[in-house]
């Protein structure tokens, strides 16, 4: 349903977003999770056709959102983060409005207006002033509108960001049963809010996706996540590997089967790997002395810049007000 | 095609829901009525509207901007533009709905000024010809003081410059004729076929609102030509598409 191939999105020469590939499927339902100025807002822009990705594609619904934009757009329900909506309407004829501008004629808005204003329980807003509305209530109008044309796709952005507490929990509850009939990604940056209402997280960072897992499979890689990058010329494999992952602090030991890596051991005759570490426990010296022992030539002994586990550092782990 | 007429409807309810609608109105029909007067209460003037043409063309440099000033400018401000810009609407929907109200809004204020028309057939004889084409070349160039004013109002968040860059280049194209009458050939030629408006004689009470040169004022004289109408249909072509073009490198930032 969507489909993001090395799409790279670029401010000024200042990448906001990097070679970013990854594919929902239908009916699936993703957390994109990042800290602030991560790149989540830009990825959602680009596959909502709002900014075209300065590289790469994106298809939505299968659509292509740059060349079959139109098509693409109809097929998506969108909530911006700054949930824009215009304040001197009430919600129904702001809810008709969006609804004339999705393409839908008067009958099907007619029908389905009162039964979106149901879902999103604003029963008794329905002829309030959008302007009127609290913060969590205008939140929810911004939901109606995005679910309003029976979009394949929903891509809600940062959807409990600065509601209070209770409000937050209601709308998580409306966002868990909208996952039931739509394909879904939601951003945000609290890692429990994610975890309870996805099957799938991806992580983003600076940028670049960094994990793409099961949230409680995250959480256990958060636990050992030192990850180094060992590169050794004149030993073999099985052996190196071997040792590796009878080193005690040593979690996973195994090729480093990315394309830039593989194309410099093929140039220079070397054997690449991906050690993964239990965090503060010297790892780098205990394999620099294993290597020299076994008479090994060290090419390259490097921990990883950023571990998931500092990523996540940077990520809400606290139920706090976001 | 008919996202325009949903984004037009939407604009001119809007519009007439606010104060701002009524003020505007009203300091139009005054303005002119003002210049209306004095061009007729001289008991030796003759029965026309050119005292109500000069004060319209006049008044517009600042109406035109004023109403089209919030127009682009709040749907960025509030991020709404995020959401017309992701629903399967085009630009240029946008553009001509956003348009189309102000349009219909300053043609309800023409209809209410028939009453200036209206008492000079009850109090006099006036020539019909120069209403018409006077009242045609009115609806033209509200047009494309509006399509200048809109694309000012794309340019940025701010409504208040987006009312001081229309007024500006309104005003620009109002009094180019101070630069063209000091520049000679075909510079002058140029300055001069870019001239919006009308030069109007307001010192003189004999020729009160008699225009003099621009665009305007073979359509005040009741002279129809066909180069005025091009000009005014041009230029509120250019700045519609000019603003299309600025919607759509606000995608690019
Ligand atoms: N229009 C823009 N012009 C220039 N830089 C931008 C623009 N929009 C975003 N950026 C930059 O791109 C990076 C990614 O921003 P983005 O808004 O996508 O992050 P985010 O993950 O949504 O963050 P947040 O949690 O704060 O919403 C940030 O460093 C930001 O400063
Ligand atoms: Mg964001």
């Amino acid at each position: 349903m969507i489909k993001l191939e090395h799409m790279s999105k670029y401010y000024g020469p200042y990448p906001a977003v990097l070679d970013v590939s990854f594919e929902v499927l239908k009916g699936e339902i993703v957390g994109f999770l990042g800290p602030n100025g991560a790149g989540k807002t830009t990825t959602m822009r680009v596959l909502t056709g709002y900014t075209p990705p300065t590289r790469g594609d994106a298809v939505v619904a299968g659509y292509n959102i740059v060349s079959h934009s139109l098509d693409a757009r109809r097929h998506i329900g969108y909530l911006p983060e700054t949930v824009p909506l215009y304040l001197d309407m009430t919600v129904t004829d702001y809810l008709k409005y969006m609804g004339s501008l999705r393409g839908m004629n008067r009958s099907w808005i007619n029908e389905r207006v009162p039964k979106v204003i149901d879902t999103v329980r604003l029963n008794d807003y329905r002829d309030a002033l959008v302007g009127k509305l609290s913060k969590g209530f205008r939140q929810r109008t911004g939901i109606a509108q995005a679910i309003l044309h029976e979009p394949d796709v929903l891509i809600l952005d940062e959807p409990t960001i600065g509601i209070d507490p209770i409000q937050v929990v209601e709308t998580r509850e409306l966002i868990s049963e909208l996952g039931e009939d739509h394909t879904l990604l939601l951003s945000s940056h609290i890692l429990p809010e994610v975890s309870m209402i996805c099957r799938r997280v991806l992580v983003i960072h600076d940028g670049r996706i960094v994990a793409d897992d099961r949230p409680n499979n995250l959480s256990e890689r958060l636990q050992h996540s030192e990850r180094i990058e060992l590169t050794i010329r004149g030993a073999e494999p099985r052996a190196v590997i071997g040792e590796m992952r009878d080193l005690p602090m040593v979690v996973d030991a195994r090729r480093d089967n990315r394309a830039e890596s593989v194309a410099r051991a093929e140039r220079d005759g070397t054997l690449p790997l991906i050690v993964d570490a239990r965090p503060n426990a010297q790892a780098t010296e205990v394999i620099a002395n294993k290597v020299i022992e076994q008479g090994w030539g060290l090419v390259n002994l490097t921990p990883l810049p950023l571990t998931l586990e500092e990523i996540f550092l940077e990520l809400t782990t606290e139920e706090d007000l976001g | 095609m008919r996202f325009i007429w949903y984004i037009a409807n939407k604009e001119v309810r809007t519009y007439f829901a606010s104060p701002m609608a009524y003020v505007v109105s009203a300091a139009f029909l005054a303005i002119t009525g003002f210049f209306f007067v004095a061009s007729v209460s001289d008991a030796f003037s003759e029965a026309s509207i050119r005292g109500f043409l000069a004060g319209a063309v006049f008044f517009m440099i600042f109406m035109s901007p004023a109403i089209t000033m919030r127009l682009l400018a709040e749907e960025q401000k509030i991020g709404t533009l995020e959401l017309l810009l992701t629903s399967p609407v085009r630009e240029f929907e946008i553009v001509l709905g956003k348009f189309l109200s102000a349009f219909i809004t300053v043609l309800a204020m023409l209809v209410l000024s028939l009453y200036f028309v209206i008492l000079l057939f009850v109090y006099g004889i006036p020539d019909v010809g120069p209403i018409l084409t006077g009242y045609l070349g009115l609806v033209l160039y509200a047009a494309a003081t509006l399509a200048i004013g809109l694309f000012a109002s794309a340019l940025s968040p701010n409504q208040i410059v987006g009312l001081v860059v229309g007024a500006g280049l309104l005003t620009g194209l109002t009094i180019i004729d101070f630069v063209s009458d000091r520049v000679t050939g075909i510079t002058s030629e140029i300055l001069d076929a870019l001239q919006l408006g009308a030069s109007f004689s307001v010192f003189d009470l004999d020729s009160f609102g008699v225009a003099e040169s621009g665009h305007f004022a073979d359509f005040a004289r009741g002279i129809l030509s066909v180069g005025d109408v091009v000009y005014y249909l041009s230029i509120t072509a250019v700045f519609l598409m000019l603003t299309v073009i600025a919607l759509e490198t606000r995608r690019w930032r």
